[in-house]
């Protein structure tokens, strides 16, 4: 749910990465945080535990510059990714404009992957949205990993509307910030199109 | 435009800033700010230079999410009013119509009973004001209006904000 402030001179929009539980999702925003100069990005929050797993949430404004003099500022999001966290789940993706699908490359986690991808289609729906025409970015991480199962397999089981696909390796960056560009860019347009 | 997006006009802004720092001077309070459900923040009044408003608003809708669900769990319709006490500052947080969330930041120059009090009364004048402001954000020529201003985007434009 976008918000225009004709006031302040503001779009904010919000979007949300999702996926399986350690698949990289904190890892894409800890990157972004880190490469953002300081003049475009808040304070990023991590609602962690001690182990550093997302409890709640992650949380990151960015300051992506002015278009048509509105300033334009994105809200990035990351949910917990553990299965019983089900119930946060759903309140982070209020609102939500766009949303990242960040899946695990390891074969292992191919199940963990469907699940998730699953549970975010039904959450979705609770709130009213529909995957299948919401702004939506698959990204394909740990790219660097032996385990790693072939790019084709991965869109097989995964793919699903057209949808961008990113190759990624979050921990070193590879991959962060296209997936970003992309996601924003469908978002703008959406807005363009008054959807 | 969606009909979902929240589109805040000049005009809507100056009359929500005006309730809200009325609300601020009746509670004496330091910082009086409305917050969007989904975490974004609408309007503030008071000692905001201090505050990462943008990180308080994110995490103001977290609890008042989390809180909300936490009281239907138990069988509860909501926990209106969140208070949270510190050793200098204080937290009062409280829903207002449904849709936003008021937040009251205030210390020893003030008191919880007051700003309950004050909250209490100020929220239903400020409920009338939201109404209409969502009533006129949905009309449909306001939305055609600000539609049309983002129709004119272009591609360049937004390559524009990515080029490095």
């Amino acid at each position: 749910m976008t918000f225009i402030n004709y006031a302040s001179r503001e779009i904010n929009c919000k979007l949300v990465y999702y996926g399986p539980g350690l698949g990289g999702k904190t890892t894409n925003i800890k990157y972004v945080y880190e490469k953002t100069n300081p003049g475009s990005k808040g304070k990023m929050i991590s609602l962690a535990t001690e182990t550093d797993r997302t409890l709640f949430f992650d949380f990151l404004p960015l300051d992506l510059g002015e278009i048509r003099g509105f300033r334009t500022r994105f809200h990035l999001y990351t949910v917990p990714g553990q299965v019983f966290y089900d119930a946060s789940r759903k309140l982070i993706l209020k609102g939500v404009d766009g949303v990242v699908f960040v899946a695990d490359s390891q074969a292992a986690r191919m199940e963990a992957n469907l699940e998730s991808l699953r549970n975010l289609e039904l959450n979705l729906k609770d709130q009213g949205y529909d995957l299948r025409t919401i702004p939506y970015v698959l990204q394909f991480n740990k790219r660097d990993l032996p385990t790693a199962i072939p790019v084709d397999e991965m869109k097989k089981q995964l793919h699903f509307k057209s949808e961008p696909v990113f190759e990624a390796v979050a921990s070193q960056g590879t991959g962060v910030f296209e997936t970003l560009k992309t996601i924003a860019k469908m978002v703008l347009i959406e807005l363009r199109k008054g959807r | 435009m969606s009909s979902s997006d929240l589109v805040i006009h000049e005009e809507e802004y100056r009359r929500i800033h005006r309730a809200i720092t009325q609300l601020r001077a009746d509670c004496n309070a330091k910082v009086v700010f409305v917050v969007d459900k989904n975490g974004q923040q609408i309007a503030g009044s008071g000692e905001l230079e201090a505050i990462d408003t943008t990180a308080l608003a994110s995490l103001a809708a977290g609890n008042v999410a989390a809180t909300d669900s936490l009281a239907r769990l138990i069988g509860e319709k909501e926990f209106s009013i969140l208070f949270h006490e510190g050793e200098r500052d204080n937290l009062h947080i409280s829903v207002v119509g449904g849709r936003v969330i008021l937040v009251v930041i205030f210390d020893e120059r003030s008191s919880l009973g007051l700003v309950r009090l004050k909250v209490k009364r100020g929220s239903a004048d400020l409920a009338v004001v939201l109404d209409e402001v969502m009533q006129k954000a949905s009309l449909p020529q306001r939305a055609a209006a600000g539609g049309s201003q983002f129709a004119e985007i272009t591609d360049e434009d937004i390559d524009k904000l990515f080029s490095d």
